[in-house]
């Protein structure tokens, strides 16, 4: 199945909400129909832009010079949104619950968690660099 | 500017217009810091026009809470709608932080 919509972005995180925007607002049609779309459109938002500043900060290192691609595919059954970066990958087994009383007052790595939280399926490709991201579609009325 | 500083009393009031997210934390953890800086104590974060916030947003929120309360004041959290609202609950930040549901009941409780 060909992609609905590619972007090709800098690691450069002022780009990050443009191109939230830009995945969100094609799916518009779709979130609409959707039972809770307030949620669909948050849960959606909060998870990219996890995703997209992981990508960037962390698997480009902030090197403006390296692409994020993103990919928003949509089927009758979900919206699925894969982001990938050009780093060497990192061990997405390896995180921490950032909600225990010890992580509880860090100031980060609350992003895969939320990303795991808010949408239905969450699943890295085997060398870490590309994230997947799937949303089940729980339609009101048929489109 | 994304954020809005007012005063009322005692209190800065700072509303989050648009979206809290890793591209304008920094902007809110200056105007913090600053405003702590200059002998403010109490904040009041009002996010009744905010979009949508991220885990670097929440991340600013819990470091700078930190800091006000080193500081022997205290950072508390308005108007979060049930979507915001869900974000907080899922990262058990609001155990840490006093949350009221508008920015009249932060100022009239205060």
């Amino acid at each position: 199945m060909d992609p609905e919509l590619i972007l090709h972005l800098p690691s450069d995180v002022l780009r990050i909400e443009d191109a939230v925007e830009k995945v969100v607002a094609r799916c518009h049609r779709y979130i609409e129909l959707e039972r809770r779309a307030s949620r669909v459109r948050m849960n959606l938002r909060v998870a990219l832009s996890e995703a997209l500043s992981n990508a960037m900060l962390y698997g480009n290192g902030a090197d403006r010079s390296k692409d994020v691609r993103v990919e928003l595919s949509i089927t009758a059954r979900a919206i699925i949104t894969r982001v990938t970066d050009e780093g060497p990958g990192f061990d997405y087994e390896d995180v921490p619950d950032p909600t225990t009383p010890e992580s509880l007052l860090k100031p980060d790595g609350r992003g895969i968690f939320l990303m795991r939280k808010l949408l239905d399926e969450v699943t890295f490709n085997e060398r870490g660099n590309s994230v997947t991201l799937l949303l089940r579609r729980d339609r009101v009325r048929r489109e | 500017m994304p954020f809005i500083v007012e005063k009322s009393g005692a209190i800065t009031i700072i509303g989050v217009t648009g979206h809290l997210i890793v591209a304008n934390r920094q902007e809110l953890k200056h105007v913090v810091l600053e405003r702590l800086r200059t002998g403010d104590r109490e904040f009041l974060i009002d996010f009744a026009e905010t979009g949508y916030i991220d885990s670097s947003g929440l991340g600013v929120l819990v470091s700078l809470s930190k800091k006000v309360r080193e500081q022997g004041g205290e950072l508390r959290l308005a108007a979060l709608n049930e979507d915001l609202r869900t974000l907080f609950q899922l990262t058990k930040l609001d155990t840490l932080f006093t949350i009221v549901d508008s920015r009249e009941e932060g100022l009239r409780d205060s």
